[in-house]
């Protein structure tokens, strides 16, 4: 096989991972609500209700199309897009294995291997907020404009802690490309403990998490679309389809949230205390390395449903402040003691 | 408006902004409970005025009242608050016997109690949950919700309807507790409980949800009574006053209960003044329910009175702790078979006036959280 059907095949194949990813969340995200809530939530279509996202898939497509009168139009149809595709775009540098061996040849699981794929990841969590902002702004409503106005304000004041806490992570590791920080963090350090960012960044570990949940605009942070006070916020004036990409698009956002917390602190796809290389064949270390890391960004992915359905969600003034007053600072103090113990202990 | 409001262009269709933006909240909105709307001119997130307006649900109840006989007029009262409407039924029966200086049976007295504090219950339960869900906090409404839905159940094993209940008539109750009652009551007591228990764990001591409500549009009581604040906001200003201990109906003053009250007034107090008030409610069902089993089985359920009502002339009124506060029937008779006059005084209305005070200067999120945390039932206030 060439370079580039090789290539090709990981497209597609992350591509297809990370819809089926979002599709199945969107299902998991409602039964296991219910399962909190003692309700018992879709269970018609399909066995447990699994066909469920494909009956709403199907109810959106064949909605009517609506755009407002009043909504600037080619605004209003980029906006959806922006929101969704950038999530999409995000998995490309995320390592989902270590590498796996197919006739001879060896091949990196991991679209690929940049050497900025940090960055990449932070530019397009930006530009995804876009999406909300222009949408908001497109509708020409005013629970859309506040909804678009609080995601404005959102990302400038967690992107800004969040970019701090993944620094730390690049002193610690000395490297941009997240496939290296993967295999930085394999072993133990101090004899015992997993060589994890978790333990080495237990705060730049919350002040992520924190930033992450904004990020994907989830309660408690969910501010831009909250419901109760601005209808649905940003979205208010979408149907069909755009809707569903704005709805999909969260998911999928989760998903890549979720692939970079367990690629940057927990270690992405190897086991603590076990070298899965040692005893496994070179196709099936690919493949259990792939279902670690599968696994790991389950139960992040399981945590954002969970945090979902048991915290209130904050007030605009609150959420700010927690960005300004708590995590940039903590971030910055964060920084400043890991560069202090990198110079020192290198 | 002080000033002339310029015009901008945000996109093709001008939008207000002047000086404040204008955002039109209802009647049709998902956080507004019932068709109320507010007219709210914003600054920012910050809310420099609200006008409320009112009588999207105006049906013409008091003047219905006039066209119908005494007993016909029953079920109309359920549509006042429909989250209890045993409440309305039993302050409207009471108002009429007080009227034709009936004395009910007390078997009747305890059954209407019960029946009352189990709508109290469902009311609170109601109230709470909302609030839960309009600050973002879906889970515990369903917690309660499921509890209420068994409530409802004996409701409805009583009198047949769920919602609209129409329970009891002019001069008692028409049925005994019903059979399966006995069994589910020491059942339901606890999974009420518990319920509340878990919203109070979900809840109460959670960072986010004591920052949303503590301090939220505080009250402070001297204003209140001069709303004319009753019921659970008047309590959680600090204020000690409950119909069912200051002017003991029915056999109130047989039981032992506290009256919960807060301190500041704000979304939090009267959150944990009805979360409180449930548990209290509790221990009322329990005393009456011994109370009534000390009773003979085939004690009187009614007064006799006659198939059509006719009160001596004269002018009443009759006021009943509701869940939300003092619920006044003023009815006075011209010695026919209709009222001359119904007059109705439903404690929303006087909380409502005081909306704007509460919610001036605060921001959009603290307006639903009050609206909710006030219990504002649009039935009742349009009447």
């Amino acid at each position: 096989m060439a370079d580039w059907q090789i290539d090709l095949i990981k497209v597609v194949f992350i591509w297809v991972w990370a819809l089926l990813i979002a599709v199945v969340m969107t299902w998991v995200e409602r039964r296991a609500s219910a399962m909190m809530q003692d309700r018992l939530g879709p269970n018609r279509a399909g066995p447990f209700g699994l066909l469920q996202p494909l009956a709403d898939g199907i109810k959106l497509f064949t909605k009517e199309d609506i755009i407002p009168e009043r909504a600037r139009k080619i605004l209003f149809i980029l906006g959806p897009p922006l929101f969704a595709l950038p999530a999409f775009s995000a998995y490309a540098v995320v390592p989902f294995g270590d590498k796996i061996v197919l006739g001879g040849k060896e091949i990196i699981l991991q679209v690929s291997d940049v050497n900025i794929g940090f960055l990449y990841v932070l530019a397009l969590g930006a530009i995804g907020v876009y999406g909300m902002v222009i949408g908001g702004w497109a509708s020409n409503s005013k629970y859309s404009i506040l909804g678009g106005l609080r995601a404005t304000a959102q990302l400038i004041s967690y992107e800004v802690p969040m970019g701090l806490a993944l620094l730390t992570i690049v002193l610690l590791y000395g490297t941009f490309s997240l496939r290296e920080i993967v295999l930085q963090q394999q072993g133990t350090f101090l004899g015992f403990l997993p060589n994890w960012g978790f333990f080495k960044q237990p705060l730049g570990f919350i002040i992520f998490m924190v930033a992450a949940y904004a990020e994907a605009n989830r309660v408690p942070f969910d501010l831009p679309e909250c419901e109760s006070e601005l209808v649905t916020g940003y979205h208010t004036e979408y149907g069909s389809m755009r809707l569903g990409l704005y709805l999909f698009g969260e998911y999928v956002n989760m998903g890549t949230l979720a692939a970079i917390t367990v690629s940057l602190f927990f270690g992405g796809w190897g086991l603590p205390y076990v070298d899965m290389s040692r005893f496994l064949g070179p196709v099936s270390y690919g493949i259990a390395s792939f279902f670690v890391f599968f696994l790991k960004q389950a139960f992040f992915l399981f945590l954002f449903v969970w945090v979902r359905w048991t915290v209130p969600r904050f007030r605009y003034d609150q959420l700010m402040g927690l960005g300004w007053k708590a995590l940039i600072p903590l971030g910055l103090i964060n920084l400043f003691i890991t560069a202090l113990l990198v110079q020192l202990t290198t | 408006m002080a000033k002339q409001l310029e015009t901008i262009c945000i996109t093709t269709g001008p939008v207000e902004v002047g000086d404040y933006v204008t955002l039109n909240i209802g009647p049709i909105h998902p956080a507004m409970h019932g068709t109320l709307r507010v007219i709210t001119k914003t600054d920012g997130e910050t809310i420099v005025s609200a006008k409320p307006e009112i009588g999207y649900l105006h049906r013409g109840v008091e003047k219905l009242g006039e066209n119908l006989t005494y007993s016909q007029f029953l079920p109309i009262t359920d549509r006042l608050n429909y989250c209890s409407a045993i409440c309305n039924n039993v302050a409207y029966e009471m108002a009429v016997e007080k009227l034709l200086g009936l004395q009910v049976p007390p078997k009747a007295q305890l059954i209407r109690m019960i029946m009352m504090e189990l709508a109290r219950i469902a009311d609170h339960q109601v109230c709470v949950g909302i609030l839960g869900v309009d600050l973002g906090a879906l889970t515990p409404f369903f917690y309660l919700i499921i509890q209420r839905e068994e409530i409802y159940e004996i409701f409805e094993w009583h009198h047949g309807a769920r919602l609209t209940n129409s329970m009891g008539a002019i001069g008692g109750v028409e049925a005994d507790l019903p059979e399966r009652f006995h069994e589910k009551w020491p059942k339901l007591r606890d999974t009420i409980r518990k319920a509340n228990d878990e919203t109070d764990k979900l809840l109460t001591h959670n960072r986010i949800w004591m920052d949303r409500t503590i301090g939220v549009n505080a009250f402070c009581a001297d204003d209140a009574l001069n709303w004319g604040f009753t019921g659970p906001m008047l309590r959680a200003c600090g204020v000690k006053r409950d119909l069912r201990k200051e002017e003991p109906y029915l056999m109130y003053d047989e039981v032992n209960f506290e009256i919960p009250t807060g301190k500041h007034g704000d979304v939090f107090d009267r959150y944990m003044v009805r979360m409180l008030e449930m548990e209290e409610s509790v221990k009322i069902i329990d005393q009456a329910y011994a109370l009534y089993k000390e009773l003979p089985e085939d004690a009187p359920l009614m007064k006799k009175v006659p198939k059509i009502i006719k009160p001596p002339e004269g002018q009443i009124y009759h006021a009943i702790e509701s869940p939300n506060g003092e619920l006044g029937f003023f009815i006075k008779s011209d010695g026919s078979d209709k009222p001359y006059r119904i007059k109705i005084r439903p404690p929303c209305y006087m909380v409502y006036q005081a909306f704007e005070d509460l919610v001036k200067g605060e921001m959009i999120s603290d307006l639903i959280a009050c609206l909710s945390s006030l219990n504002v039932i649009a039935g009742e206030l349009d009447r």
